[in-house]
């Protein structure tokens, strides 16, 4: 990429200052977005990212400072009117109606209408729109398909295509690859380089910085509500930006197995559900961390949901410490001793109006209750505190609500609720999604000291370093198959993404 | 060390407790009972209070029920039809000679089957909770109006309108009494018992409790099922209070008691309230309509005031006046 330093500024940001009760969320901020620049905005959680682009996208006013667009003052009462003024914005949070078809989520409050009144909405238009902007992403799906039907990774898509489909002027990206696979990771980036041709100026926040590397020009650094640095993205390494965004050196995130492989703990052979998967058999062993990639789609979920009892096995045989069991519910798979860190935190994972002490005992409330099973709350209390301890929990106490912690710390709460459970499988699905890097190597460190206790873990990841760094063995899943397995010492990221996508000749280890 | 001390459970309760709405709707009905007293002394006197609670006793019985349902994020409109049927059903029963515990026993029944229904549709064929319980409503007034014939029944045997008009404490009367007892197991229940802290976790995220391995479908009847065993109970009792079943018995019942659960801190989203707090509530309605009556208020403005005041505990919650919501613990 040349070097865009006398490009004119598209977007200046002066002086911001937003304070939150007990905390300085934005200390004096500065930035400055280029015509026609892919920026890009890392930090750890908490560093203040969400709530600059909260500001920029006209969620929240700030409490001094100022933002020029154009040269001239920007200050948006909403995001309707920050999308008015050419400033797109898509959330992390997903802002999609689920009851609504793909078209009406795509065009919102802008439907193509046949006359001003009534304005009805010319259909056959908003359906062919919609296809043209779906083929964005090589994209054929019915745009009268329900978002609720829609899987993650594309419902993640829809709500990308929303916003580029209004051809912003400045668009913002919070997180987009989250829940995105490698194919359609490819695919937003080939978008944002037309969009960026067509000059509109990218802020893209990651919490992964090969995408950053990738994709950006610039990076600027946030550090506890203030900017640390910006630079230009070919003039720094991965280490350094990391130092700058922790403050602190992080060496070897994903560490080593540190204790011998134990017996075999879990087995599934022949499992089959619908038609999400077929054929899916494996062993995980005691303190062992077999890894299962995959594209999104490819059934690993499924597997994950399906051994956790929750859409049970139409046929196959599970067998716990080689004992075979029957798992038909997840009350079922939790008496076996399996735990499942879900995929979707919020959605499916945690309680959010509900409390830290609330949340770590809840598939476990009875070994807090007495034999006429009232609860022991002092006890539910004390167990809180103690992982709260342990899992650096940052919250000002066990009584503080979980949807107000940071995506980090969440994951740890979900992680904590499900330790107590005492399992001998943990299925973690996507457990460092949307997480940063340091709350990341907490996780990581806890996932060893759980394999080494004893514990076996299936870890579902579309992080492919991770799964990498992190597994003894490795699974491809494809199409509802397991396409491939990998030893840890075997494997690479080229040849897990060939197998995943059944791309050359992987295919010799199924 | 301040840490520790934060995450006691006596500190936590005690400063809960403060924000807690239970504590600001007890102050506003402290207030009005002293305005009462002064401007009315004879507000105070025995019979008074004692119609006060009395009045309160059908509707704080249901309103039990209807806060666990609240709280595991469903709700039951067919409680008023239920209290009807039950009262009828069992007041032709002792007509036919049947002995008063078999008949009340039968009326229960008859709650306990509406409840069970109302449960399975809703859990096993998946139809929703307002269609579902506004159906079985309609249904259930409509077969008390057959078996009744459309008449009330009256001239029950003394032994039946003991239970509503006797004292088994002397200077207690049963219906007073049967709602104290039921007002602290429940509450008790609600805050410490394993299985009813589930529905806070239902209530809290269905996905999220199915799979921490909560049985949510069983829980879910099993909570239909109860309130529809307590409205049977009050439509009995008032029907032994009344020595008569009558047809219009607990018409707009339903809606009365989801806005006492919902003033005294229930959410219609779920997970929150408590038992307390929804007796406050209804208490706080009575106090109302006590007020207005005793102060020679035109009585037509009693719907007003008590929507007024469902309106402005439900904005206080929305807006900066945040007390926080009960959850009981």
């Amino acid at each position: 990429m040349p070097d865009s330093s006398d490009r004119q500024a598209v977007m200046e940001v002066r002086g911001i200052v937003k304070t939150f009760p007990g905390v300085h969320a934005l200390d004096r901020v500065d930035f400055e977005l280029r015509n026609g620049e892919v920026h890009a905005l890392v930090g750890e959680n908490g560093a203040g990212k969400s709530t600059l682009m909260h500001v920029l996208g006209g969620v929240l006013a700030p409490e001094a400072g100022e933002v020029l667009l154009d040269g001239r003052p920007f200050d948006p009462a909403d995001p309707h009117a920050a999308a008015d003024a050419g400033v797109c914005v898509v959330f992390q949070e997903l802002s999609l109606s689920p009851n609504l078809s793909i078209a009406e989520n795509i065009f919102a409050h802008r439907q193509p209408v046949r006359w001003r009144w009534p304005d009805l909405i010319d259909r056959r238009l908003l359906r062919e729109r919609t296809a043209e902007i779906l083929q964005r992403f090589d994209l054929r799906l019915d745009p009268g398909v329900r978002v609720r039907d829609l899987p993650v990774a594309l419902r993640q898509v829809v709500e990308i295509l929303k916003a580029i489909s209004q051809t912003p002027r400045v668009l913002i990206l919070d997180e987009p690859t989250s829940s995105l696979t490698a194919v359609e990771t490819g695919k937003l980036f080939e978008n944002i380089r037309q969009l960026k041709a067509e000059g509109t100026s990218v802020i893209y926040i990651s919490h992964h910085l090969p995408e950053i590397f990738e994709i950006a020009d610039r990076v600027t650094v946030l550090r506890d509500g203030r900017n640390v640095e910006t630079c230009n993205v070919a003039d720094v390494t991965e280490e350094e930006i990391v130092r700058k965004m922790v403050g602190r050196e992080l060496i070897d995130m994903y560490g080593r197995r540190e204790t011998p492989v134990g017996p075999e703990c879990f087995r599934i052979e022949g499992g089959r559900r619908g038609e999400a998967f077929r054929d899916v058999s494996f062993a995980v062993r005691r303190g062992e961390i077999v890894g299962m990639a995959g594209l999104g789609g490819a059934g690993r979920t499924e597997v994950a949901r399906a051994v956790f009892g929750a859409e049970p096995l139409d046929e196959g045989r599970l067998y716990v410490d080689r004992s075979p069991v029957t798992i038909r519910s997840p009350a079922e798979a939790i008496a076996n001793r399996i735990a499942y860190l879900t995929e979707e935190r919020k959605g499916q994972g945690l309680f959010l109006r509900m409390s830290i002490r609330q949340n770590c005992v809840a598939p476990t409330l009875e070994y807090f209750a007495n034999r006429w099973g009232l609860m022991n709350e002092r006890a539910v209390t004390d167990q809180a505190v103690r992982r709260k301890t342990e899992f650096a929990i940052a919250a000002p106490s066990v009584h503080q609500k979980v949807g107000v912690l940071s995506g980090g710390n969440q994951q740890k709460v979900l992680l904590a609720m499900w330790i107590g459970a005492g399992p001998v499988l943990l299925i973690a699905d996507e457990p460092t999604r949307g997480v940063d890097v340091g709350a990341k190597s907490e996780i990581y460190r806890r996932l060893r000291a759980l394999a080494a206790d004893g514990v076996g873990i299936l870890l579902i990841s579309s992080d492919l370093p991770e799964v990498l760094g992190l597994s003894d063995r490795l699974l491809v899943m494809r199409d509802g198959r397991i396409a491939g397995r990998f030893d840890a010492d075997e494997a690479t990221e080229e040849k897990l993404i060939a197998c995943a996508t059944g791309v050359g000749h992987a295919d010799e280890g199924a | 060390m301040i840490d520790k001390l934060r995450n006691s459970a006596a500190i936590g309760r005690i400063t809960a407790l403060a924000d807690h709405r239970e504590f600001m709707i007890f102050y506003v009905i402290v207030l009005g009972v002293i305005g009462l007293a002064y401007a009315k002394p004879e507000f105070l006197s025995k019979p008074s209070l004692a119609a006060v609670m009395l009045s309160l006793t059908a509707q704080s019985i249901i309103a039990i029920g209807m806060t666990i349902l609240l709280v595991s994020g469903t709700f039951d409109l067919s409680v008023g039809s239920t209290f009807a049927l039950a009262g009828t059903v069992t007041a032709i029963w002792l007509k036919s000679g049947m002995p008063a515990p078999l008949a009340v026993g039968v009326g229960l029944g008859v709650g306990v089957l509406i409840g069970l229904i109302n449960g399975l549709i809703i859990t096993e064929i998946g139809i929703n909770a307002f269609i579902t319980t506004l159906g079985m409503m309609g249904l259930v007034r409509g077969l008390m109006m057959v078996v009744s014939g459309g008449r009330n029944i009256s001239e029950l045997p003394g032994s039946f309108n003991a239970l509503g008009q006797g004292e088994l404490i002397p200077g207690v009367q049963n219906p007073i009494l049967i709602l104290i007892v039921l007002i602290v197991v429940s509450d008790f229940l609600l805050r410490r018992s394993r299985f009813f802290r589930q529905s806070y976790y239902i209530g809290g995220n269905e996905a999220a409790a199915v799979l921490s391995g909560i049985n949510v479908k069983r829980i879910k009847v099993f909570n239909f099922a109860l309130v529809g065993f307590l409205a049977a109970l009050g439509g009995i009792i008032i029907t032994a209070r009344l020595g008569s079943a009558s047809t219009t018995a607990g018409r707009g019942l339903e809606l009365k008691v989801i806005s006492a659960a919902i003033i005294g801190g229930a959410s219609l989203k779920g997970g929150a309230g408590t038992i307390l707090g929804a007796l406050l509530g209804a208490a706080l309605m009575s106090i109302i309509v006590s007020s207005i009556t005793l102060l020679g208020i035109d009585p037509n403005w009693v719907d007003f005031v008590i929507g007024a005041a469902l309106l402005l505990a439900v904005m206080a919650d929305v807006t900066g006046l945040k007390p926080q919501r009960a959850t009981g613990q």
